[in-house]
């Protein structure tokens, strides 16, 4: 146990609690909330702004609206899936942070069958862009998960450098093969045709996206909890010699996990590109696949967590992006997220261990 | 000893909070006094994709951003930076338009779909879109003939360089680089034919280091005189730490390295959003392609020249910037050849803005390929 203050007559020590009550975090949480707030409103006001008229407004840009709400849910949508993604990897300990990467492949698959294949009909089209969006991110996630799983190279290496590949790989297709025509050389792709777009809500951008991560995350929830194989990722997750011994065949489950993750991965990519953009082009995520890992944290693994901490996170960066257009300086709104997570994460700490004093002698 | 840490415990997050509401509480009065004299103030935002103070592109639409506040202090000039191109940028104009902004200058390429996804659902805002392909009723596009300033910048690099080889690094084959380099080399070969431009794409606007490295393989290559189109004075720096010289870009670089810098080419934009903001109080906006160059005063400025500079070279660029000044000669008067001989330009006649908005080859004398 880590000991934080040493005296004459005792010592004051932190101690790891076995479990915490979901209410128990609850209030931590938004204890944390509010005084993250707090210590944003000291520099809001710095600034001459008003805090409470600045979180009133960020409130009703990302809640408090129609349009505030389902904008908030459009930009949950890619870090839903790609968190849900990350959550069942890092359920193995396995530390896939290429979701980044893997959403840039899944996007690039799924617009080669909406450019190569352009007549198909609607009913052909969309699911055949979904597969291939799972696919390209599946086959991203994959390669490092082989040879993690193979030669026990170290994923979080593997999976990092090969989002710089999917970046560059997508930037070369949309300056050269793939640009369009009439764009003089700008990096977008043609327009998709209306078949290969996702179906929307009426008046709204949410996208059948989000119909795709509930049900994913879901199915996540029910595998991992009620199956056989989710019972053998949590087991090799808590103890990998344990699981050998138990007879799991890792390597086996290493790459099914890694293609399944890399695969909502790039489904999150294919429903950015179809469902939002209508067309591939430079910086289609504004690193989704690293937000996805603070959002699969937050959501503590858990697939259903992850449902709401990305509605919630979204929420925030929708409210953020939004505080600028009242005039508040994009540095305080970087400043109040970056406070909201860390106030966050030092509450979960916190309510994860508790100090104990214990007199010299006890 | 126990309970002063419980108390500490307590007392932290206690203090933080009251501090917090101290800060709300003092905030509301005094924004209150504020908004008692609001009136009907023409509202301007800025869109950036990164930040605006890169020293590059942002910093130029930024620093014509601060001046309109004091040429126009009846209207508000706000900037807002850091918006992907993404599903955001769609979302935040339409906010811009929800709380009350008529004009919104749109400062990167990748707005396209949102710009015109939201500006058909807002008829009555205007927006102003950098290097855009096509316009609307309520939407122009922008840029300037940077390339003229490229052409001139060009001479003075044929008179100075000694290896006869000059390095260009350039972001991306879109028309604003390529006429640049094209014009920067008909520049070079029309006071010196032997020296040749070698460029290296470095595939990205903002990069410290790989611009850096970009000008330093350009100048292990042989390159004396580094020329540049992206956002850092990086590729400056790079020439000064080499003992060689660079050619700025965007705003005046000089300043970054005083010996090396030959010239920096800089934009105002005040002079070209001033008359646009003046059409919207006017009620007489226009949608237009705006694209103007040297005939415009004060818009396109190189900065002092650096020692280097030979006298005679002084004289040509200023004989050349007043046949542009006065739109008697542009820089792509024909003959001009593309890189496999092929030509683009008839002799006697002038590539017309439409082509070089959407340039797409290079110049013969370009030492360096198109990305396919």
């Amino acid at each position: 146990m880590l000991s934080v203050f040493e005296k004459k007559n005792g010592i004051l020590r932190f101690e790891k609690k076995l479990s915490i009550s979901p209410l128990s975090y609850l209030i931590v949480l938004i204890i944390s909330i509010i005084l993250a707030l707090a210590v944003g409103a000291i520099f809001i006001r710095i600034n001459s702004f008003d805090p409470l008229e600045v979180y009133q407004f960020m409130f009703e840009s990302s809640f408090g609206s129609a349009y505030g709400i389902s904008e908030t849910i459009v930009k949950s949508i890619p870090l839903m899936l790609s968190g849900l993604g990350v959550a069942l990897a890092f359920r193995m300990l396995l530390w896939n942070i290429g979701a980044e990467g893997q959403i840039y492949m899944g996007a690039c698959a799924a617009t080669a069958i909406a450019l190569y294949f352009p007549r198909l009909p609607s009913g052909i089209m969309i699911p055949a862009m979904l597969l291939a969006g799972f696919v390209g991110g599946a086959i991203w996630s994959l390669i490092p998960g082989i040879m993690r799983a193979r030669a026990g190279v170290n994923e979080i290496i593997t999976t990092l450098m090969l989002n710089y590949i999917a970046i560059l790989w997508v930037n070369y297709l949309v300056f050269g093969p793939w640009s369009d025509p009439a764009s003089f050389n700008q990096p977008i792709t043609p327009k998709f045709p209306v078949s290969a777009m996702l179906p929307t809500l009426p008046g709204s951008r949410i996208h059948m996206g989000i119909f795709l991560g509930l049900v994913f995350a879901i199915v996540l929830y029910l595998v991992l909890t009620r199956t056989r194989w989710g019972y053998e990722i949590r087991v090799t997750g808590e103890s990998e010699s344990a699981a050998k011994y138990a007879g799991i065949n890792i390597v086996r489950n290493i790459m099914l996990v890694m293609l399944v993750s890399g695969g909502l991965a790039g489904l999150a990519g294919m429903a950015e590109v179809a469902g939002v953009l209508g067309r591939l082009q430079q910086s289609i995520s504004p690193g989704y696949g690293y937000t996805a890992i603070l959002v699969a944290i937050l959501g503590k693994l858990n697939p259903l967590a992850v449902v709401i901490v990305s509605f919630l996170f979204s929420s925030l960066l929708v409210g953020g992006y939004a505080a600028q257009t009242i005039g508040v300086p994009a540095a305080i709104v970087s400043m109040l997220q970056g406070a909201i997570l860390f106030f966050v994460l030092a509450g979960e700490f916190i309510a994860r261990f508790r100090l104990r004093y214990e007199r010299r002698g006890n | 000893m126990k309970r002063w840490f419980r108390f500490k415990v307590i007392l932290v997050p206690l203090l933080i909070l009251c501090l917090g509401l101290l800060a709300a509480g003092c905030g509301s009065k005094q924004t209150n006094s504020g908004q008692g004299e609001k009136k009907e103030k023409l509202k301007v935002a800025f869109v950036y994709p990164g930040a605006k103070d890169d020293f590059g592109w942002a910093t130029t639409q930024e620093n014509a951003r601060k001046q309109l506040m004091k040429e126009f202090p009846d209207v508000q000039f706000t900037a807002v930076e850091n918006i992907p191109e993404g599903s955001d940028s769609a979302r935040t104009f339409t906010q811009l338009c929800e709380q009350g902004y008529k004009l919104i200058i749109a400062s990167s390429f990748g707005y396209q779909d949102a710009v015109h996804e939201v500006a058909k659902k807002y008829p009555d805002v205007k927006f102003i879109h950098c290097v855009g392909t096509k316009t609307a009723p309520n939407v122009s596009t922008y840029f300037g003939k940077m390339y003229q300033l490229r052409y001139l910048s060009g001479i003075l690099a044929g008179k100075i360089t000694k290896s006869n080889i000059i390095g260009y690094t350039a972001a991306y084959p879109v028309p604003a680089c390529l006429s640049g380099i094209n014009a920067f080399t008909l520049g070079v070969k029309s006071v010196n034919p032997k020296a040749v431009v070698k460029v290296v794409w470095t595939n990205t606007w903002y990069d410290p280091a790989v611009e850096k490295e970009a000008a330093k393989s350009l100048l292990d290559a042989g390159a004396d005189i580094i020329s540049m189109h992206q956002d850092t004075p990086q590729g400056l720096i790079a020439a000064a730490e080499r003992g060689k010289y660079g050619i700025g870009y965007d705003n005046d670089m000089t300043s970054f390295a005083p010996k090396a810098a030959i010239t920096s080419l800089y934009w105002d934009w005040t002079k070209i959003f001033a008359p646009e903001v003046q059409a919207v109080l006017d009620g007489t906006w226009k949608s237009q392609r705006i694209f103007k160059g040297l005939e415009v005063p004060g818009f396109l400025n190189l900065a002092p020249y650096g020692p280097m500079v030979p006298e005679d070279a002084k004289k040509l660029v200023e004989e050349k910037k007043a046949l542009m000044e006065s739109q008697k000669w542009d820089v792509f008067t024909g003959p001009i050849k593309d890189q496999n001989g092929q030509i683009r330009v008839k002799e006697g006649e002038r590539l017309s803005d439409d082509d070089i908005w959407g340039m797409n080859w290079l110049v013969e004398g370009v030492e360096g390929k198109l990305p396919q």
